[in-house]
């Protein structure tokens, strides 16, 4: 397939803080390097990664920073990372809001972006209208939308509402509507960001299909940015993980994902402080969680977990422990309650309590997140999130030869087929 | 395909005027002239008869404070027709000013989700204004019929014809001036508070509510500086038949206007690529 897009050491620069008289020395500065003196801009120099949650000391910081990639013609990309890795200023870039500080993107054809659809529908304007008002936006001729407008009705499933101004819409009808102009724009290019999470489920999935239908069946490409990772999942072929405005890889889907998930939990795991930690009743909280198995975890290890609790009063408690897979999803807890244990603990005293799990956990390799919480009653007590990570290592399980489960539900199970005589 | 890659690079020539791509996307700036005519008196009673009712109360306003109080000539022309005439020109130029210099911040949600010329919205809002324009001069005309089956002594001649060319030269300038300071104002506001009263101030500047031929006949080249002042004399002249008109004059507008269009659409198009990040 030939090339689409190819990015080429792309840059992309910003500065912190509040425009000001500030802002007009540094102009002036850059104005007299670059324009009278003919050296290089003294403020590409300078600027540190993107880290939102640490303090920098550089006003400049580099949403983007030397990104290479080529996109074939018919791929479906998805672009992952967290929160002001540099998504959003690369659709940006691609869409042509904002120029680059550094570097070039080349395309072929038309790029039409969905960045929030519905911006530019003018809320006094019906819903037709406004179709041709956005198609129009989007680089499309009167004709074309006449053409189609049909199709983007039906499509938008807004039929009704057609002749009605859009300030009487319904979010999710606004979101319909303008997806559904998006979708039959006929780019070779869509720049896709954010915009099925406000649609209900079969919205969701008819997008999702039209989607796959403009790729698959007219190659075109698209790029894909989402946090949820069902979508990703099952509309992209590969993926590009970024992290503080670089690529960290490029891949198929399903190994960016769990990468990118790993990255996730990598950073909020590991020794968590629990004195620090936010309590919610002062007098009964975990002091200490620990999970005394080595870690990585095989198939068939036997959890064990300990908890430490301290309290100024007497109380009788209950603990639970859930774990979550990288979707997020929980898929164990283990509670006191269920099985009718209901611990007292003294007054200024550190109670050890064990959990010890009667059975192997057969959770396929992956990386899990634990959070624990203690009550007493119904009244919740202390509650931690993200506490421990456990990681289960890849092993042959069923003994066939077979290491890679990323395809599998969370849990193995050991079984048997036979043929019936 | 064999189509060229399409380039996206930091740097931009200056020289290059994108005008082609504007025509391209021309069903646009239909839409936004549609939509500005359409949309601005939805949910009025009245609806567009607004943009009639408010040039006529400003010539009745003119009328009692600048004829009755300051008792300001008028060349001998009916009040009405003498401020009308200025009114409607002028209100198209500081319409149109008023709106494209401010094109960047109120239309950044738009502009921060899609591409497009960005020099379709200026270029819209011109036209649109010169379809109210075009309603308020039809208003002047029933008013001048009026005056002359009443038997008014008005003598129109044939530099009337040239009214559809300062027209353009109330647009050009409009737009050149509004492009310019909307691309100086995304990063410093400054600007936009000088140009609310600034825009009033010109009016004065500007031969609306006197004749120019009252001035003192070495001072007046004073006034004529100012590129509106030909344009209102010369429409003046023709139609109503009182003005100074000088064609020397009329073309140093012209020439105003022309470079200070490029030099407007020149600004525009290198702030148009990254206005996002600061305004």
């Amino acid at each position: 397939m030939p090339t689409a897009i190819k990015i080429e050491n792309l840059s992309k620069q910003y500065r912190l803080g509040v425009i000001s008289t500030g802002t007009l020395s540094h102009d002036l500065n850059r104005w007299w390097t670059t324009k009278i003196l003919r050296r290089d801009d003294p403020y590409l120099k300078i600027g540190e990664t993107n880290d939102r949650s640490t303090k920098g000391s550089s006003e400049y910081v580099w949403a983007l920073k030397d990104i290479n990639m080529e996109i074939e013609q018919g791929d479906v990309v998805g672009i992952i990372g967290k929160n002001g890795a540099g998504k959003s200023t690369l659709l940006k870039l691609l869409s042509r809001v904002t120029k680059p500080t550094t570097g070039v993107i080349k395309y072929k054809g038309r790029i039409a972006s969905l960045l929030e659809v519905g911006t530019g529908f003018h809320p006094e304007m019906t819903g037709r209208e406004n179709i041709y008002m956005n198609g129009a936006i989007m680089g499309m001729t009167r004709a074309e939308i006449t053409h189609k407008l049909d199709e983007i009705v039906d499509f938008s499933g807004c039929e009704r509402y057609i002749d009605t101004p859009v300030k009487r819409y319904s979010s999710g009808m606004t979101v319909r509507l303008g997806f559904a102009i998006a979708a039959h724009l006929d780019p070779e290019i869509l720049v896709v960001d954010e915009v099925l999470a406000v649609g209900d489920a079969e919205f969701q999935k008819k997008a999702i299909g039209k989607m796959q239908d403009v790729s698959k069946g007219e190659g075109r490409t698209v790029l894909f940015v989402s946090h949820n990772m069902a979508s990703i999942n099952t509309l992209c072929n590969s993926c590009v993980i970024l992290d503080s405005g670089g690529i960290v890889n490029f891949c198929e889907t399903s190994k960016a994902i769990d990468l990118y998930r790993s990255l996730c939990l990598q950073k909020t795991s590991e020794n968590f402080d629990f004195e620090s930690n936010e309590r919610i009743a002062k007098n009964t909280y975990i002091s200490n969680f620990d999970i005394c198995n080595k870690q990585p975890l095989s198939f068939s290890d036997k959890l064990n977990f300990k908890f430490q609790i301290k309290s100024k009063n007497k109380a009788s408690i209950t603990l639970r422990i859930a774990i979550f897979d990288i979707n997020d999803t929980r898929v164990m807890a283990f509670d006191s309650a269920d099985v009718g244990e209901v611990f007292d603990v003294q007054e200024n005293c550190t109670t050890e309590i064990e959990c010890q799990l009667l059975d192997e956990l057969n959770f396929k390799p992956g990386i899990y997140r634990i959070n624990i919480s203690i009550r007493q009653g119904s009244i919740l007590l202390d509650h931690i999130v993200s506490v421990r990570n456990i990681e289960i290592a890849e092993a042959d399980f069923f003994g066939t030869g077979r290491y890679s489960y990323s395809d599998m539900p969370f849990c193995l199970k050991k079984h048997q087929w036979k043929i019936k005589q | 395909m064999a189509e060229k890659f399409t380039e996206i690079t930091p740097n931009n020539s200056l020289f290059n005027l994108n005008l082609r791509e504007l025509f391209a996307y021309k069903d646009l700036i239909h839409m936004y002239v549609k939509r500005d005519i359409v949309t601005v008196y939805k949910q009025t009673i009245l609806g567009p008869l607004w943009f009639v009712i408010q040039p006529i109360l400003t010539t009745v306003m003119f009328m009692f404070v600048f004829g009755n109080i300051a008792g300001i000539s008028t060349d001998g022309i009916p009040g009405p027709l003498f401020y009308f005439s200025g009114i409607i020109l002028w209100n198209y130029f500081s319409a149109c000013l008023n709106t494209t210099s401010s094109t960047f911040t109120t239309n950044q949600a738009v502009f921060g989700k899609v591409y497009f010329p960005r020099l379709v919205v200026p270029v819209s809002v011109t036209i649109s204004n010169l379809i109210k324009f075009l309603i308020q001069l039809a208003i002047f005309l029933i008013i001048y019929i009026v005056y002359i089956i009443k038997g008014t002594t008005i003598v129109p001649n044939a530099y009337a014809l040239l009214s559809p060319i300062l027209v353009l030269m109330c647009a050009g300038l409009a737009l050149g001036f509004g492009i310019i300071f909307s691309s100086m104002t995304t990063k410093y506001r400054d600007l936009s508070f000088l140009l609310q009263f600034g825009i009033q101030l010109w009016m004065y500047a500007t031969p609306i509510i006197y004749p120019l031929s009252t001035m003192p006949a070495g001072k007046q080249w004073i006034f004529q500086l100012n590129p509106m002042t030909s344009i209102i004399e010369t429409f003046k002249y023709g139609v109503i038949g009182s003005g100074v008109f000088s064609w020397g004059w009329l073309a140093y507008s012209f020439g105003f206007m022309l470079i200070l269009l490029l030099l407007g659409i020149m600004i525009f198009n290198k702030v148009e690529k990254d206005f996002m990040d600061t305004v």
